[in-house]
């Protein structure tokens, strides 16, 4: 299997509010093959969703090389960072960031609108009625439950077709009985469209199905006991 | 999803921010639009106006604006009069003769050609005589010419059509000499019917009736110009009005007539327009110093005059008959006109007449479209600039309207274009989406100000039209109307560059929660 994913000596820090670095991610090596789901633990405050967002090239790590699809998206532009990130990257956010002046079928098409697959607005409906709201199309996010809010970020990242599927927490917002479908559908959808699964998780039992378990802890030589405390 | 739907959603999103930023655009762009439309309405009605059909008027000296006024829109008060016999001056001799043997007068004046007539080379020279009003409207005495030869509309080329009756004729057997036509309007805010008798008051609309009434024998169909409003009366029957004779002095053709006479010879001897000069002026002056000696005829007739209307001092020329057969006209030296109407056969020919009138002592000679043109200018020109700018002014409070709404709803709008720009879009695209916002409240904002001014336009179209013949309807733009939407759209991406900026430079990591 070739990697889909390659990060190698990756470094991240963030200034603090009263100043100074604080080192949060410096990982040697860690890969994601193509079509591979993979499931990462982690202690709250670990760098989880930070890792994520280096991946997806919303942040810019201090030195360190992150491939996918054998592009090193360090080295993109901001303009082709953007462009890949259309066409690469589905990405469901721990807070699901749905834009609240759209409803729930136009946020899942907002989520193709900026690739190359626009305006295949029946894949937005069946995205929607996979996650099983096909009465809800018409709803803003306030009018939407937490969980249902979850399920249209799950559509809406899975709209653009992407190669790499980077979802954080996406059933810490409902019941368990519902996160065992939701995760379902992630999964299989994954594995219909040959998308890599990157999923950021507090549940063992959730993480228990998948092949790999990752705990971000043991990859990442920063020590947050220590650094927090 | 296109991008202008997405703008749109975001309009939607801040419903009550959007219409009023939207609103304020409207208004001001519908007092643009409004403004424009009130000046395209004047210059029109200007330019109609101007359409006369004739493109000289002649009258005593004077201000030539004045002259105008009164001869073209019927305004302000005519200047003095002038005699006969310089109306004659654009006659050839067979009319001229016709005149002396129908009217009375100096046989000497049929003996030749008159002074200006070769400059007419197939045009006209219609009299008009001014003084008295019908209601607040104008009675003009004229000849049936009037409506025969005079044309008008935007080319020019339209003759006077009658929605009732006929133009009036120099002599009919009912009504003698006293028939009238009257414009549109005059017939429609005076309520008269077609054979109704009106008797017009002299001096000005509240001064005493003439006895002598007119039959309205015709009315005219609604032109758009000055004619809408005033009561046409035959120039014969005015003359005959009590008042209207100017009082004969003894022998007043001997003298004035045979220096005219040399004038014109001096004139016709020298082709050479300065030789003209020279010899023109010395008899003519010398003409003047002989009039006021023996009480001359041209020049010191409307001293008594309080109106400047025809003479009016001495009402004991005719004796007012019952019996309409038994009427006589005026002789040529009781009659004066207060203005003539030239049109040259040949345009060519215009300005040498001009030159030549202007250079007499008697007459002045106007062009009125260059009289109006110079009124537009001065009064009209700058007022309605003013108000341009007042109105330009608001349209750029407007435009400052849509950057404040927009600039303002930005701190909401971080996180949004970081979601966006997390999803793939580019920075380019949600600039544009914020350019294309701006350009969304700019476009709604002057539709609804156009229809809103337009909406105006329309109910009160029916008063435009009254008062000044023009007609507007919902979809008459003026010319520069069409430059409003451009002009916004710039305006509001002026407006839209700092907020767009803004939405540029938002950074993705930072504004996303998690
Ligand atoms: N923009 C930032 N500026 C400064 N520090 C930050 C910033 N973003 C994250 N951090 C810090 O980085 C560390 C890792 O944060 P991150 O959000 O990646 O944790 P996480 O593993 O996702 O935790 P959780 O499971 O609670 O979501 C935290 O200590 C946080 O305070
Ligand atoms: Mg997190």
């Amino acid at each position: 299997m070739t990697a889909l994913v390659n990060i190698h000596d990756l470094k991240k820090s963030f200034t603090q509010p009263e100043g100074g670095k604080l080192l949060v991610l410096d990982i040697s090596e860690f890969q994601i093959a193509k079509g591979e789901q993979v499931a990462m633990i982690g202690q709250s405050g670990g760098g989880k969703t930070t890792l994520l967002h280096l991946i997806a090239g919303l942040l810019s790590p201090d030195q360190g090389s992150i491939q996918i699809d054998g592009i090193e998206t360090n080295g993109l532009s901001e303009e082709g960072r953007d462009r890949f990130r259309a066409e690469t990257i589905g990405y469901v956010f721990q807070t699901f960031n749905l834009l609240p002046a759209f409803t729930a079928i136009e946020n899942v098409r907002l989520g193709m609108a900026f690739g190359s697959g626009k305006h295949q607005h029946a894949r937005a409906g069946d995205l929607l009625a996979r996650v099983g709201l096909q009465d809800r199309f018409n709803y803003r996010p306030g009018q939407l439950s937490v969980g249902q809010q979850q399920r249209v970020a799950i559509a809406r990242s899975l709209a653009g077709r992407p190669k790499l599927l980077l979802a954080d927490e996406p059933t810490a917002n409902v019941d368990p009985s519902s996160a065992d479908s939701v995760l379902e559908l992630i999964r299989d959808t994954c594995h219909e469209e040959e998308v890599s699964l990157l999923t950021v998780t507090h549940d063992m039992q959730i993480a228990s199905r998948f092949d790999r378990i990752e705990k971000l802890d043991e990859i990442n030589q920063v020590d947050h006991t220590t650094a927090s405390s | 999803m296109s991008l202008i739907h997405i703008a749109w959603r975001n309009f939607c999103h801040r419903a009550l921010s959007s219409f009023l930023t939207t609103f304020s655009l409207a208004l001001g762009v519908g007092l643009v639009v409004l403004v424009l439309s009130i000046y395209g309405v004047i210059s029109e009605a200007f330019t109609r106006n101007a359409s006369v059909g004739y493109n000289l008027v002649v009258g005593p000296k004077g201000s030539p604006l004045q002259l105008t006024l009164n001869s073209v829109f019927y305004l302000s008060q005519p200047i003095e009069n002038l005699p006969y016999t310089e109306y004659m001056e654009f006659l050839p001799q067979d009319e001229r003769a016709s005149m002396v043997s129908r009217f009375g007068g100096d046989p000497k004046l049929a003996e030749r050609d008159g002074r200006y007539a070769p400059y007419i080379a197939g045009g006209f020279a219609i009299p008009l005589a001014l003084g008295d009003y019908f209601g607040e409207f104008r009675v003009v005495g004229t000849t049936p010419d009037f409506f025969t030869k005079l044309k008008h509309g935007p080319n020019v080329d339209e003759d006077f059509t009658f929605s009732q009756g006929r133009a009036f004729s120099n002599f009919s057997r009912e009504s003698s000499y006293f028939e009238a036509v009257l414009g549109a309007r005059v017939a429609k805010e005076m309520n008269v019917v077609l054979g109704e008798k009106f008797y017009p008051t002299h001096g000005d609309p509240s001064g005493q009736g003439h006895e002598q009434g007119f039959t309205i024998v015709g009315i005219l169909d609604p032109t758009g110009t000055p004619n809408d409003r005033a009561a046409f009366v035959n120039l014969e029957g005015f003359y005959l009005m009590e008042g209207h004779a100017k009082p004969i002095e003894r022998d007043p053709e001997e003298n004035g007539e045979d220096l005219l006479d040399e004038a014109v010879n001096a004139e016709e001897s020298n082709e050479e327009q300065s030789d003209t000069d020279a010899q023109n002026d010395s008899p003519t002056a010398d003409a003047i110093a002989t009039g006021s000696k023996s009480n001359g005829v041209p020049l010191v007739q409307n001293e008594a005059e309080n109106s400047g209307s025809v003479a009016d001092s001495t009402p004991d020329t005719i004796e007012s008959q019952s019996s309409v057969e038994e009427h006589r006209v005026l002789s040529i030296p009781e009659r004066e006109v207060t203005s003539i109407l030239i049109r040259n056969g040949n345009i060519m020919f215009a300005p040498g007449m001009q030159n030549a009138i202007n250079e007499g002592i008697r007459a002045q000679a106007a062009a009125p479209i260059g009289e109006i043109n110079k009124l537009m200018n001065l009064v009209v020109g700058p007022l309605l600039t003013a108000l341009l700018a007042i109105t330009g002014i608001t349209c750029a409070v407007a435009a400052v309207g849509i950057l404040v709404s927009i600039y303002n709803s930005m701190n909401d709008r971080r996180r949004d274009i970081a979601i966006m720009r997390a999803l793939g879009a580019r920075r380019t695209t949600v600039t544009s989406i914020i350019i294309f916002e701006s350009f969304q409240v700019a476009l709604i904002g002057t539709i609804a100000g156009w229809l809103l001014a337009h909406t105006a336009i329309v109910l009160y179209s029916g008063k435009i039209e009254d008062q000044t013949g023009v007609q507007v309807g919902f979809f008459t733009t003026s010319n520069y109307e069409i430059l409003v939407l451009p002009l916004v759209l710039g305006l509001a991406l002026i407006a839209a560059l700092l907020p767009a900026w803004a939405a540029y430079r938002t950074d993705v990591g930072s504004n996303l929660s998690a």
